[in-house]
């Protein structure tokens, strides 16, 4: 009688396969005991990770920047905008000239999902072209759509003939 | 699972279809036979051959399930597909060298034979094998087996470079050396 050899060879198996094993043997068997530690640890993780991003976002806040000069006074006409990046070189911003004399500034992040909020100068007002999320242009202030949080705003600083950019101003701060 | 094992033997096989009948008369799957009875070439002959699921060691039908569907038990039984599960997509009608598994389009499921488990885990024979006339299915100790025939089981097969080790012998000639199947011969594409 021709019979096959045991157990076809299992150590080359992909790991997903090891995982999600089709025989019924392979099947863990998780104890109650086994269930409550994993919740435990998970959440204790969970809590431990949430806190760590607080600690962060809070030495994040406490770092100070220093004024940077974005533009000079004149540099852009009314209504039109100039793009910058502050604090940091992955963060880009929008500065704004809405009047003669009445420059703002706003990251330009969309909070919903990141996309980048444009100016638009007929409805005075930033809009996210993904999701028509819409923006104040004098607060940041969410005017329509998902986003769940205002535009950060940047705090500017007039230096003669130059513009600077001192802060950004998030949600919290106002 | 009481020491006993399935042998098919197509050279028995009458064609009466007895097996069928009697596996679709089970209630697990009520009017819908898990056995096939094929023709092996309907031009030239009119042998038929009993076509079970041979239930392989490394069942390819559930290697290619994207639904984690098909499982096998620890007797090394593939069993049926699990409704909850199955997407009815048929790769494993499609995979399976031995074309066992049918996707039954009206349960938007696929069914196969699962060797009678509700039968022979209680030490019972699957249903084909108790009406087999001819006893092309056979359901006992493999020593019966040797002492009784004359043909010789074997349960390694080769298709191309795939080599199968199943749980259901197969009865050769006394000469034949293993089963080897190139599937590219039966490709129309190679004549």
């Amino acid at each position: 009688m021709k019979t096959g050899t045991g157990d076809p060879d299992r150590s080359d198996l992909p790991l997903w396969r090891e995982e999600i094993s089709f025989r019924d043997e392979d099947e863990r068997y998780v104890a109650r005991r086994q269930f409550g530690r994993f919740l435990v640890l998970t959440s204790a993780a969970m809590f431990a990770g949430n806190v760590w991003i607080w600690l962060r976002s809070r030495m994040h806040r406490a770092a100070s920047v220093l004024a940077v000069p974005i533009a000079r006074l004149g540099e852009i006409a009314v209504g039109e905008v100039k793009t910058f990046s502050f604090p940091g070189p992955n963060e880009p911003c929008l500065l704004i000239r809405r009047g003669v004399d009445d420059y703002v500034a706003f990251e330009q992040k969309c909070t919903h999902l990141s996309c980048a909020v444009v100016y638009s100068r007929e409805r005075d007002r930033l809009e996210c072209p993904c999701h028509l999320g819409y923006f104040s242009a004098t607060t940041g202030a969410v005017l329509q759509g998902p986003p769940p949080r205002p535009l950060a705003r940047i705090r500017l600083e007039r230096r003669d003939d130059e513009l600077f950019a001192l802060a950004v101003e998030t949600d919290g701060d106002r | 699972m009481s020491g006993l094992a399935f042998f098919v033997d197509p050279s028995r096989c009458i064609g009466c279809r007895s097996c069928e009948n009697a596996c679709a008369e089970c209630e697990t799957h009520r009017g819908v036979p898990m056995i096939h009875v094929d023709s092996i070439d309907r031009a030239q002959s009119i042998a038929t051959t009993p076509m079970v699921c041979m239930h392989c060691e490394n069942p390819t039908c559930a290697q290619v399930c994207p639904a984690d569907a098909i499982k096998q038990n620890d007797e090394g039984v593939v069993q049926t597909s699990l409704k909850p599960r199955c997407i009815a997509c048929s790769n494993c009608v499609l995979a399976c060298p031995f074309g066992v598994p049918k996707m039954l389009v009206a349960f938007e499921q696929m069914m196969k034979c699962d060797m009678c488990y509700d039968r022979t885990s209680a030490g019972k024979r699957p249903m084909c094998a108790t009406v087999c006339p001819s006893q092309a299915l056979a359901f006992v100790d493999p020593d019966v087996i040797a002492s009784e025939r004359r043909d010789v089981p074997t349960n390694v097969f080769r298709f191309g470079a795939q080599e199968v080790r199943t749980k259901v012998f197969m009865m050769l000639p006394p000469d034949a050396d293993g089963l080897v199947v190139d599937v590219v011969d039966y490709m129309w594409e190679a004549r």
